[in-house]
């Protein structure tokens, strides 16, 4: 945390992004502003924009231009490095599928981002038992993410997000993969526990029933964004 | 819904009184709509008319209607049959937002505006939906639940809709 001007802004901000891959523009002029705590749903058909939207959210990609503030720093002028450190210590991470290490156990995906924040071994193991213990997973902690089902494996991967109580969580289809069921209970997980931790989140789904977990929506279509203010 | 078959079925668990009555369909069934005693009294009277119900005793009380009401053999013969019975699936093939849609389309006004506003509008319900689910027991989560997957219906086909608009501006013009 610094000063009280930087927090009491919006945490991201991003204006007018551009980005194209080859001759297709994914993004045409997008824009939202984060703040903090808050669950945003970004929606969207397939191939609107919304996961590129959240990449240059995050810093994974630069846009070809606009702006992404984040705590009112222009994330996109960053150096690489910088970047990188900022997605470790202030972001969190929940994709479809596929983010965990298949070669560590349960217990070790999420105690790595600490142990490569350079935390002993010990003290990480135990951080992660109660993240795991929170999601309702502790009894997966010796497995590897091969041997869990769908639902344990997602919501291992909410805790390895939140293990490092970063600012903003960004969840691109976090249920996709799962059936109704153990969608709803990750869903509801991802977001208590966000709301406990007071982290942000940037939910990006084309599933209403989970957006209806955001506290609003902003809808990506052919790269633009939409927000609809409702007349109260 | 048959307000007086669903009195029936919670009937079969034993006999009760209209007050009981009441109580048992608000607490189970009631949401947002809890019945008025009237329509409990009105619905009993008509039942007992039928046959379905019969007073089962009369104990001295409070109020005027201390009467028991249990169901007879012809009343769980009508359970039986009603719940079997398939419910018609609704056909929804007058929908006022498609009418909007298709006037928004012939007046030259912006049908994505139309639709937009009614994704909001949606949502807005989804997340008060999913906020009680959340807060609520397992019945309440299973009637959110239906009517979350209904709403969710609406969107998809909003969602269709907004990607075949230059389409259907063509064909309506």
């Amino acid at each position: 945390m610094t000063g009280a001007n930087v927090d009491a802004g919006p945490l991201l901000e991003a204006a007018d992004l551009r980005k194209s891959f080859g001759p297709t523009p994914a993004l045409d002029g997008a824009g939202m502003r984060l703040w903090p705590g808050e669950v945003v749903a970004v929606m969207g058909p397939s191939g609107s924009g919304k996961s590129t939207l959240l990449h240059c959210l995050a810093g994974i990609i630069r846009p070809d231009s606009g702006t992404v503030l984040y705590r009112g720093a222009e994330l996109s002028s960053l150096p690489d490095v910088a970047r990188s450190e900022l997605r470790r210590t202030d972001f969190g991470f929940v994709f479809q599928f596929g983010q965990l290490v298949p070669e560590l156990t349960c217990l070790e995906n999420v105690a790595l981002p600490l142990r490569l924040g350079g935390m002993r071994r010990r003290e990480a193991e135990r951080s992660a038992t109660e993240w795991l213990e929170r999601l309702e997973v502790a009894d997966v902690a010796d497995k590897r993410p091969g041997e869990t089902s769908g639902g344990q494996g997602q919501r291992v991967a909410v805790a390895r997000a939140l293990v490092t109580r970063p600012k903003v969580v960004f969840a691109d289809e976090p249920t996709g993969a799962l059936d109704s069921l153990n969608g709803e209970r990750v869903m509801k997980l991802l977001v208590n526990v966000a709301k406990e931790a007071n982290a942000a989140v940037v939910l990006v789904t084309h599933e209403a029933r989970v957006a209806a977990y955001s506290d609003r929506e902003v809808v990506v279509r052919d790269g633009k964004t939409r927000q609809v203010e409702l007349a109260q | 819904m048959s307000i007086g078959l669903t009195l029936l079925g919670l009937l079969e668990t034993g006999p009760r009184h209209g007050y009981d009555l009441k109580r048992a369909y608000d607490e189970h069934f009631g949401q947002d709509r809890p019945l008025h005693y009237g329509q409990v009294y009105s619905t009993l009277s008509r039942l007992l008319r039928d046959g379905l119900v019969e007073v089962d005793g009369v104990e001295a009380g409070e109020g005027p209607e201390r009467k028991r009401y249990a169901i007879t053999a012809a009343g769980v013969t009508d359970v039986d049959e009603w719940l079997v019975t398939p419910e018609r699936p609704e056909p929804y093939l007058h929908s006022t937002l498609y009418t909007k849609v298709v006037l928004a389309l012939m007046s030259g006004r912006s049908a994505a505006e139309v639709l937009d506003v009614q994704r909001a509008s949606h949502l807005e319900t989804m997340r008060a939906l999913t906020r009680r689910k959340l807060a609520g027991d397992l019945a309440d989560q299973l009637i959110c639940d239906h009517a979350l997957f209904h709403l969710e219906a609406d969107l998809r086909w909003l969602e269709l809709t907004a990607a075949r608009l230059d389409q259907l501006a063509e064909e309506v013009r």
